[in-house]
């Protein structure tokens, strides 16, 4: 369906003064759309206005009780003190612990260069990780899930799809740290056979 | 328990973790009996968010069972079948006293423009999420709800985030009677927002996407035109044709930060991660919305810049509306329109996996192989 230029002259709504092919009425609507306009008027959704009180969130405290905080809570320098409640998921630690901690202390979430360092403790972690790893037992690999690329259809799901371009990027993405580290191992190898 | 683990970009793997313990006298620990993935958890898979710490458990869509709760609990009890939503947040900030249940002020030590969030990152608070058996819930008197007897436990799943955000995302664009809506991105967010669309009063809906199979739904479920920009050149410019050269009169934004159709802001943002995604999806809505339209953003972005066309969102006079969800806010609303069969959040699922096997379940996500809309992961299963 098109809102087509019309009126005889060929000249589209945007170029005259009112809309030349107005919407289907509401009978028409209501009796294709199931509830059709059944939220019409602006005043009654939930979200609407935009600060109105709600008349009971359950919060039986002013102040919620403060969670004890098992380490010195890192927190952004743009809040007044560590927040009640918080996340204990995974503590800093190594050298990714130390760049986070600075982050958080030194920078204010309108620095990018706090979002930069977190980014930057989040390969470090990884790296961390990857050589604790290699020590359990279990290493990690590259990608996981791929099996899903023969089991779940691969190359039919993506034909003719444009994504499709991209994602040939993604093993480059994905092997490429690996290679580099293994390419400067092989490197840092020979040089020290050479001697 | 076993959980989801985060091992770094494009890896995760299941693990044996500790069980979460009580923190807060207002704490529950609540027993996992089904979860979703949602597209923004693709962004922490893709590592796009920053202080994604090496073992964090994703998963901000789930409902479950209380197996345990702190000594200040007035509202639940252990055994009560619950829905949380994927805000956490306390009910007495200055933010939640209005309303901005999402903007919580005292559940996110990390960062104070955004409130909590489960399993989103150290970003949003560092809770673990619930792709898992087992999780924390803060808040207990604040966040969760009993399911109703008369729901599905896979429309109550999909009420904790994508089917709330849909019909908060048309909320935020003040949709009028006669409006004509066009939603961008037919996964599950804008199949709701579209549905949603119709429910406020619009003429005509018109969905953009690119999987065939996507914009079928959009068709059968939501009753809408449908666009395939893999079939134009340029979309803006097929938009503005199909609304007589005006431009729609409210996009709805349901992509975020890893939109396709342009490839150098996939190469610089997801792929190359210069920037802080792709910003392809924002785009086109601030170029494919009216003069003096509404742009409503639900797509997830995070802290890092993006390449977004602001100078045209001036010269239009455009009024861009956008939050996080307060989802509970949603509820008493969406749980009649899920009752009447208006919404039907569950019509989008294509996917069930055993937690066992989610790293298939984020690759084929993440790929969108085999037809995937929407996955669903069913801890203690298979």
């Amino acid at each position: 369906m098109t809102e087509s230029s019309t009126a005889g002259t060929g000249i589209p709504s945007a170029y005259v003064r009112d809309k030349r092919t107005p919407p289907p009425s509401s009978d028409e609507l209501r009796a294709r759309i199931p509830g059709w306009g059944v939220d019409l008027n602006p005043a009654d959704r939930p979200s609407y206005p935009k600060l109105q009180y709600p008349a009971d969130t359950g919060a039986h405290w002013d102040f919620p009780e403060r969670q004890p905080e098992k380490w010195p809570r890192e927190r952004s320098i743009e809040h007044a003190f560590v927040t009640p409640v918080f996340g204990t998921a995974q503590p800093p630690h190594g050298l990714s612990g130390v760049i986070r901690r600075y982050s958080y202390a030194r920078f204010s979430e309108g620095r990018l260069a706090h979002w930069l360092l977190l980014v930057a403790a989040d390969r470090v972690d990884s790296a961390e990780h990857r050589v604790r790893s290699f020590a359990s037992g279990r290493p990690d690999v590259p990608a996981t899930g791929l099996r899903s690329e023969f089991t779940r259809g691969g190359l039919r799901s993506r034909r003719g799809r444009s994504d499709a371009r991209h994602h040939l990027l993604d093993p480059v993405v994905v092997a490429g740290p690996w290679v580099a580290v293994a390419g400067a191992a092989v490197m840092g190898i020979r040089r020290l056979t050479r001697r | 328990m076993r959980a989801m683990v985060y091992r770094g970009p494009y890896k995760i793997r299941v693990e044996e973790k500790p069980m979460p313990a009580l923190e807060h006298p207002n704490d529950a620990i609540v027993r996992v009996t089904l979860a979703a993935i949602c597209g923004s958890d693709l962004h922490l898979y893709h590592g796009m968010m920053p202080d994604t710490r090496i073992g964090h458990t994703f998963g901000h869509e789930f409902i479950g069972v209380v197996e345990q709760i702190g000594s200040s609990v007035q509202n639940l009890q252990v055994g009560d079948r619950v829905m949380v939503p994927f805000n956490i947040f306390c009910g007495s900030c200055w933010f939640c006293a209005r309303g901005l249940f999402s903007n919580c002020h005292n559940v996110n030590p990390n960062a104070t423009a955004v409130g909590g969030i489960y399993g989103y990152s150290h970003t949003t608070g560092g809770y673990d999420g619930g792709q898992a058996e087992f999780v924390r819930v803060p808040f207990a008197d604040v966040g969760p709800v009993r399911i109703p007897d008369w729901m599905h436990d896979e429309d109550a799943v999909l009420l904790t985030d994508a089917a709330a955000t849909g019909y908060f995302g048309a909320q935020l664009g003040e949709i009028v009677e006669g409006d004509t809506v066009t939603v961008l991105g037919a996964g599950p967010v804008g199949l709701i927002a579209a549905q949603s669309a119709w429910l406020m009063g619009a003429g005509r809906v018109i969905v953009v996407d690119h999987l065939q199979e996507r914009l079928e739904k959009a068709r059968t479920m939501a009753y809408a035109e449908t666009l395939n920009y893999d079939e134009y050149d340029d979309v803006v410019v097929e938009l503005k044709k199909r609304t007589d050269y005006l431009g729609a009169d409210v996009v709805i934004e349901a992509v975020g930060a890893e939109a396709d159709g342009n490839l150098t802001q996939q190469i610089t943002g997801p792929k190359l991660k210069l920037q802080g995604g792709s910003a392809t999806a924002l785009n086109w809505a601030i170029d494919g919305v009216r003069k003096g339209g509404t742009v409503s953003v639900v797509g997830a972005y995070g802290p890092i810049p993006n390449a977004v066309k602001f100078g045209d969102a001036l010269n239009k006079g455009l009024t861009l509306r956008m939050n996080q969800t307060p989802v509970k806010r949603q509820w008493p609303r969406m749980f009649e329109h899920v009752r009447n069969g208006y919404l039907t959040p569950r019509d989008m699922i294509t996917h069930r996996f055993p937690l066992e096997q989610i790293p298939e379940a984020y690759h084929v996500f993440s790929s969108k192989l085999d037809g995937c809309i929407k996955p669903l992961v069913v801890p203690g299963a298979g």
